[in-house]
């Protein structure tokens, strides 16, 4: 999947959702997102990895629900109006995984161009660059594509 | 929705049929005389080699082929069903299961060699049994003396008398009888005649369906079985009445087994109406199994387990919106909104309760797969050994039946290997000097209550507390010196690498093994119980729940969380003493003059807000072990769909799993094991030995 989704980057235009989570504006591959909801009532995993300490119920099916403002060292904020959780579905360990993620708020679905994929700065930033695919252009503004799987797990 | 590959179903059927023909070839290992078994046997076989055919298993075919050419030597009675040639027609039976299932794996020199063996076999049983060659020798004299060989057997007629009636359906199912006429004319010279008197007329025709029957008159020495292999495949469709040309009706003395549809009743001219299912009176001889494995066919649906699984799900959650609506209605004073709530309650329970009794599969289908194992282990262990299964009958959810195999393959070859004495130490026991030189291993399942108990009894040695309690020192399991019962003890061998075994066998002793058999069980929310006997033997049994997908729960609040605690688990609720409420250093209680720690959920769980002044605690049992929870509030009985957890809470060990409660929030179903052994290691060195 993460293979697949790096050639289409470079050659044809990816079709994406485009949410801030944080102070960051993400692009999240829009063939993984399932749906997007108003927040629900959660309840809390103890004992869980703290970016995903709580569970909500999506249509009859438990889901964990993540919130990776954690692993990009961003604080976690109260939730706003414009809070979305974005049920995405992933691959983990060759399991299609189902997992809602907390965004501070949802744009557009848009079209990003492979071409303009940048390499990753050395420096400049202090994530971890196992947690992003590639940084691209849309519009006028740089947007990371995060590998979420890696981001989870 | 879903189309099913023809070679799938092929699949699916070599499937039953080689099962069939295991437990059959297990039964003529111990009744090598029953003929209904050696035809059983023999058309499983020809079905195998007809369907492989036909689907493009020629591999499977050629082999079948040969395989039924030998064992149809058997059946004529020229060659006795040794348990040599039993055991043969196993591999041959192995090497067909994965000539389907992984025809590049199969090498074909395995296969000659089979082939090979048999022929071996079947050839020294004939040579001292005189000139074979001529089939029709012994058989006639068979003939005079018993009916059945001369029905069953290859008797050689002049002609047959064949009368055909279809049901009016088969066309629709794309038989075409008239190439099935020309499949008899290949056998000889034939007089065909139809029947014509239930032809209805034009105006009421249904060109679709099939009015018309046969009557055929052969001139040909064919044998019956010749004739029949015609009809193979719509045997089930249809009612042939053959009789032997010139010779007297020879078909109602013919105890034909009800199991096989055509039946052999020479009825003149049945009409065409004739009913099409087994015949209607099976004959008191015939063996009971076989009559309800035909009843069972005629009624069943197949159905894909995904199906169910989903048909499952889809339940669970109307239990779900079904539990919300009732929230909803208490709140509203409509009478008319309650009562409709009331209705889909009730409804939604029943369908729940039925949806969970389609899921339901009698354990026999499991235990017979073990005769294999128990023929196999008692042949290469040399033990010989006599395997007997109580309660097939007992239902079970198939989830639960499909995870017990694998435990149960480790407990009846640990009771061969382990429990059972070799032949010559039975003979001479001191204790018990009457023991057989068979043993005796009992694999039963019965239901108690909401559980079904399923026990792997053998009457062996029994176990050695002394000797497990040794090794467990040496191992460092336990101090010397402890006070421990004897069920203390043997919770030893579930312990990693744990054997007490002195030599490793290929089977046994290496100590993998037991603690994988609890790890499984325990994962089914099951227990397992050791008893033993020094001398007389020992009983592993297993206690499971009916269901995986539903659990009976104690709802509880801790702080702002609403957790479930399995029923099964919970012995009593009993208030926190006053003095208790704040930790002060000694957590336990004293329940009826017994020692019981308990632990503070809310710290475990690290619940905001106040702690509610009257908090309760729920004593759970574990194994041996009673450990006392404490909870803010005990909210009631719960009866709620599991939820697996998702693969990213993997690392969480305190939840089995979740469930969503009425107003539609998830609520976690606490792993009470895991949380009194993760609480353990948390707990002072000084309430471990309490617990």
């Amino acid at each position: 999947m993460t293979g697949t989704a790096d050639i289409q980057a470079q050659t044809t235009p990816l079709q994406v959702v485009k949410v801030r989570i944080g102070s960051e504006t993400f692009a999240l591959d829009a063939g993984m997102v399932r749906e997007i909801i108003d927040p629900i009532p959660t309840t809390r995993v103890a004992g869980a990895r703290s970016h995903l300490d709580r569970i909500v119920n999506v249509r009859g099916n438990v889901v964990p629900l993540a919130d990776i403002r954690e692993r990009f060292g961003m604080k976690p904020e109260a939730a706003t109006p414009d809070t979305r959780f974005v049920v995405i579905e992933v691959e983990i360990a060759g399991d299609p995984v189902i997992v809602a993620l907390v965004a501070d708020k949802v744009f557009e679905v848009t079209e990003v161009q492979g071409g303009t994929a940048q390499p990753i700065p050395k420096v400049g930033t202090s994530w971890r660059p196992e947690y992003i695919k590639s940084i691209v252009k849309s519009g006028d503004e740089f947007v990371i594509l995060p590998d979420v799987e890696r981001i989870l797990n | 929705m879903t189309t099913l590959n023809p070679v799938d179903v092929f699949r699916m059927e070599a499937d039953e049929l080689l099962a069939c023909l295991e437990t059959t070839l297990l039964d003529l290992g111990e009744k090598p005389q029953d003929r209904a078994l050696i035809d059983t046997a023999f058309r499983a076989l020809h079905t195998i080699k007809g369907s492989g055919a036909m689907f493009g298993f020629e591999r499977v075919a050629a082999f079948t082929h040969d395989f039924e050419t030998a064992f149809d030597l058997v059946r004529q009675g020229r060659v006795p069903a040794s348990v040599d040639l039993v055991n043969v027609a196993l591999s041959a039976k192995d090497y067909i299961r994965q000539l389907i299932e992984d025809p590049d794996g199969a090498e074909p020199i395995f296969g000659q060699a089979i082939l090979d063996e048999l022929g071996t076999l079947v050839g020294r049983a004939t040579s001292p049994a005189g000139p074979a060659s001529s089939p029709d020798a012994p058989e006639a004299a068979g003939q005079a003396s018993s009916p059945e060989t001369a029905g069953r057997g290859s008797t050689l007629e002049t002609g047959w008398r064949i009368g055909l009636a279809f049901a009016p359906e088969v066309l629709r199912n794309g038989t075409n009888p008239l190439a099935l006429l020309d499949d008899l004319r290949e056998l000889g010279p034939c007089e065909v005649t139809a029947r014509l008197d239930a032809v209805p007329d034009l105006a009421a025709l249904d060109p679709g369906a099939l009015a018309i029957g046969w009557d055929v008159t052969l001139r040909a020495a064919v044998t019956r079985e010749a004739i029949e292999d015609v009809f193979l495949f719509v045997q089930d469709e249809m009612t042939l009445t053959l009789a032997a040309l010139g010779g007297a009706a020879e078909a109602p003395a013919d105890p034909a087994p009800p199991a096989e549809p055509v039946s052999a009743v020479a009825a003149p001219r049945a009409p065409v109406v004739m009913p099409v299912a087994p015949p209607a009176a099976p004959p008191a001889a015939a063996p009971p199994e076989a009559r309800a494995g035909a009843q069972r066919s005629a009624s069943t649906v197949r159905v894909e387990a995904e199906r169910l699984d989903e048909l499952m799900d889809r339940v669970g959650e109307l239990v779900i919106a079904q539990a919300r609506l009732s929230q909803i209605a208490g709140l509203h004073a409509d009478a008319g909104i309650k009562t409709v709530a009331e209705e889909i309650e009730r409804l939604s329970a029943r369908l729940r309760d039925t949806t969970m009794s389609i899921r339901m599969v009698p354990i026999g289908a499991l235990f017979g797969r073990f005769r294999r194992l128990v023929h196999d282990l008692s042949r290469d262990l040399g033990k010989p050994v006599e395997f007997v299964t109580e309660g097939e009958d007992t239902e079970l959810d198939k989830t639960v039946i499909e995870r017990l195999a694998d435990p149960l393959v480790h407990l009846i070859r640990n009771a061969i290997d382990h429990g059972i004495e070799d032949p010559a130490r039975r003979a001479g026991t001191p204790t018990g000097g009457a023991k057989s030189a068979t043993g005796r291993i009992t694999l039963s399942a019965e239901h108690v209550g909401a559980q079904v108990r399923v026990s792997v009894r053998d009457d062996g040695a029994g176990l050695d507390a002394a000797r497990i309690r040794a090794k467990a020192e040496e191992k460092g399991l336990v101090a010397p010196g402890t006070v421990l019962s004897d069920q203390q003890v043997y919770q030893f061998l579930f312990a990693p690498g744990f054997s007490t075994a002195a030599t490793i066998s290929a089977l046994s002793g290496r100590g993998v093994g037991m603690d994988v058999v609890k790890k499984t069980i325990e994962a089914l929310r099951g227990t397992i119980d050791i008893a033993t006997e020094p001398g007389a033997g020992t009983t592993v049994t297993l206690r499971l729940p009916l269901t995986l997908a539903i659990i009976e729960g104690l709802l509880i609040r801790v702080g702002e969380g609403r957790y479930v605690v399995p029923l099964s688990a919970v012995e009593e609720c009993v208030e926190l003493p006053e003095g208790d409420r704040t930790g002060r250093g000694r957590d336990f209680l004293d329940i009826r003059g017994a020692l019981v720690p308990f632990l503070r959920l809310r710290s475990l769980f690290e619940a905001d807000g106040e702690p509610d002044p009257y908090q309760k605690v729920i004593i759970v049992s574990v194994g041996e072990t009673r450990v006392g929870l404490v909870a803010d509030q005990i909210i009631g009985n719960h009866q709620t769909v599991i939820k697996s957890l998702s693969k990213l809470h993997a690392d969480v060990a305190t939840f089995s799993g979740a469930t969503i409660l009425g107003d539609g929030t998830a609520a976690l179903i606490i792993d009470v094991g895991r949380l009194v052994t993760g609480g353990q290691a948390e707990m002072p060195r000084e309430y471990q030995e309490v617990a």
